[in-house]
């Protein structure tokens, strides 16, 4: 018994020992976001400041326009994720009963397709419709990251659901749609659960599509935050705590969501070959 | 079945006609129900947005074009051009250094992780979140504080390695040193997917194995290499393949950090193309490198998909 309590002392210290560069980072970045400039430039670093710097968080918003980055942020990956859903669900549904999974090898080809390559031609297009300059060419682009993931997730999510009831109600006379709208689609909610999460994730962390496509108005988060960086080199504090905000939502999405995200994820690999 | 409109068919050729081969599947089938208006959305969306972005790139990389200045036809003269671009090939070598370290540290610290979560110890779930998080934070983000971190003035990384006597690293500032820092970065950040990847595989390992080997008298180390390690194999592949891409592809640590730099040590590819497209405008130029850029992954990614076949097929017969 005793054998055993230390073996789990052992595993538990093995754990913390490989989690620690986790912890001590988002604790270090927490800590960089809380100090003023003279704090955050002391020699021997400090971790826990006497004064706390809110003013950090403050300087974000006020001075570089956050609000309006943070908006653009929302509607960017709040509408490329609802329009991959809106199309995404019944295409993993048609796929998933056509039996044609081997169509979802132009998928995983998109995911070996680096983002840069769709940037070229897709810049011209948008410059050509005359939309740069409007949150369009960011949506629309950001459906190459959030199209994908939905129908990926939705073909095994969907390959996964019985097929009895469905089979029955189409004797009983429904048409594909009645089916797929009132028998499919209210069994498949954990799975547009998990597709909805990992898209808003994978959309909001986008940087490369917002960095040539974005103007001064429409930037996302994240171009917002490297922008930062030009303009306040030495100011640690206020450079720190604009990354924390711009992650923080998905931080908290992952915690809350851990279960989901492990699930569709590993799915999607195991699926990936 | 049979009502299916030869046009939607032709939607579908270009997708090399894997789907038209399911068309005749589903035709054997009576009575069955219509699919194919579900996945029509889809496939105009995919379409637009993923296939004529390739066509366009293909069509552009045979062409002379900087914006802003006449186009002309250039045929295999862009392509001819990287062949002699030392740039080019400097960065492809970055590019494998930087995928290979990134694929291979991973690797071997998320099996471990993966090996100690799938025990059974206090806390488990709360670490095992923890270790997640990572993979989830916005790169962008996560780059700008470890550019902090390395800086080698006021850096917290340089203090604690004076604490253990290791004199004052330059990490992304020394060309020396700015791939390995860049790959600690990416380590740090994806290490988590091999140890979600490798810790499905254990889920899935049978009990019973590690007991007679128990019984007859196998050590820990002896399980994990002839028990553990064949049964998780195919996952450790996936892990191996997913990693391979997304390292060869990275771009947001890179470009966030260092933007290719000091000079050009840490440019891959995908920093050289972005220069080439957004800086200089060369278009043509770099959509020829998209191209190259794109055969490498995929040529990379079929040589691991086949080791994984024929790994199977080993498995197979020796059964």
């Amino acid at each position: 018994m005793s054998s055993r309590l230390l073996n789990q002392i052992g595993l538990f210290f093995a754990a913390l020992v490989i989690v620690s560069p986790a912890i001590l980072f988002f604790l270090w970045m927490i800590s960089l976001s809380l100090k003023f400039e003279i704090d955050n430039g002391a020699y021997p670093p400090i971790l826990i400041p006497e004064r706390f710097a809110w003013s950090n968080y403050v300087k974000v918003f006020e001075e570089n326009n956050f609000l309006l980055y943070l908006w653009n942020s929302v509607l960017v990956t709040g509408t490329a994720t609802l329009l991959a859903l809106l199309i995404g669900v019944p295409a993993g549904y048609g796929i998933a009963r056509l039996k044609a999974e081997r169509s979802a090898i132009v998928i995983m080809i998109a995911r070996m397709t680096p983002g840069l390559s769709y940037l070229i031609p897709l810049f011209l297009l948008f410059q050509w419709i005359g939309i740069l300059g409007t949150l369009w060419p960011q949506i629309i682009i950001h459906l190459v990251v959030t199209v994908p993931i939905v129908v990926w997730v939705m073909i095994g999510y969907f390959e996964t659901t019985p097929m009895e009831l469905e089979e029955a109600a189409n004797i009983d006379g429904a048409s594909s749609w009645q089916v797929f709208r009132l028998v499919a689609l209210p069994i498949a909610k954990p799975g547009i659960v998990v597709a909805f999460i990992l898209s808003v994730i994978f959309s909001w962390n986008n940087f490369v599509f917002g960095v040539v496509l974005a103007s001064r108005e429409t930037r996302t988060l994240p171009v917002a935050v490297y922008n930062m960086l030009s303009y306040e080199q030495v100011s640690w504090g206020p450079l720190a705590a604009a990354a924390l905000v711009v992650t923080l939502p998905v931080l908290v999405l992952t915690m809350f969501a851990q279960k989901q995200i492990v699930a569709g994820l590993t799915a999607g690999a195991v699926k990936g070959g | 079945m049979s009502t299916i409109a030869p046009g939607r068919t032709e939607v579908t050729t270009d997708r090399t006609g894997v789907a038209t081969r399911a068309i005749e599947e589903s035709q054997s089938v009576r009575l069955a129900p219509n699919y194919w208006p579900f996945v029509v959305p889809a496939l105009v969306v995919v379409s637009a947005v993923i296939v004529f972005p390739w066509a366009f790139t293909l069509w552009m990389s045979v062409n002379r074009w900087t914006l802003g200045q006449s186009r002309s036809f250039a045929g295999m003269e862009n392509y001819l051009r990287l062949g002699s671009d030392p740039r080019f090939w400097e960065s492809l070598v970055h590019t494998l250094t930087y995928t290979s370290l990134s694929v291979a540290a991973p690797m071997l610290l998320g099996t471990v992780a993966a090996l100690i979560f799938d025990a059974r110890f206090p806390l488990r779930g709360l670490l095992r979140g923890v270790f997640v998080m990572p993979m989830m934070a916005t790169p962008v983000a996560v780059a700008l504080v470890w550019t902090m971190m390395f800086h080698p003035q006021l850096g917290v990384l340089n203090y604690l390695l004076s604490l253990v006597g290791i004199p004052a690293q330059e990490w992304i500032f020394n060309a020396n040193t700015v791939i390995p820092s860049l790959v600690a970065v990416e380590t740090w950040q994806w290490t988590p997917l091999v140890m979600l990847i490798v810790l499905g595989g254990l889920a899935s390992v049978p009990r019973e194995p590690f007991e007679s080997a128990e019984i007859d008298g196998a050590n820990a180390w002896q399980q994990f290499r002839y028990l553990t390690l064949p049964m998780i194999a195919p996952f450790l592949m996936i892990a191996l393949i997913i990693r391979t891409i997304d390292a060869l592809k990275s771009f947001d640590i890179i470009y966030a950090m260092t933007q290719g730099g000091p000079g050009t040590a840490s440019e891959t590819i995908n920093i050289y193309l972005y220069n080439t497209a957004f800086s200089y405008y060369d278009i043509g130029y770099g959509s020829a490198m998209a191209v190259v850029f794109f055969i490498v992954i995929v040529a990379l990614s079929f040589i691991l998909l086949m080791l994984r076949q024929r790994s199977q097929w080993n498995d197979a017969e020796g059964k």
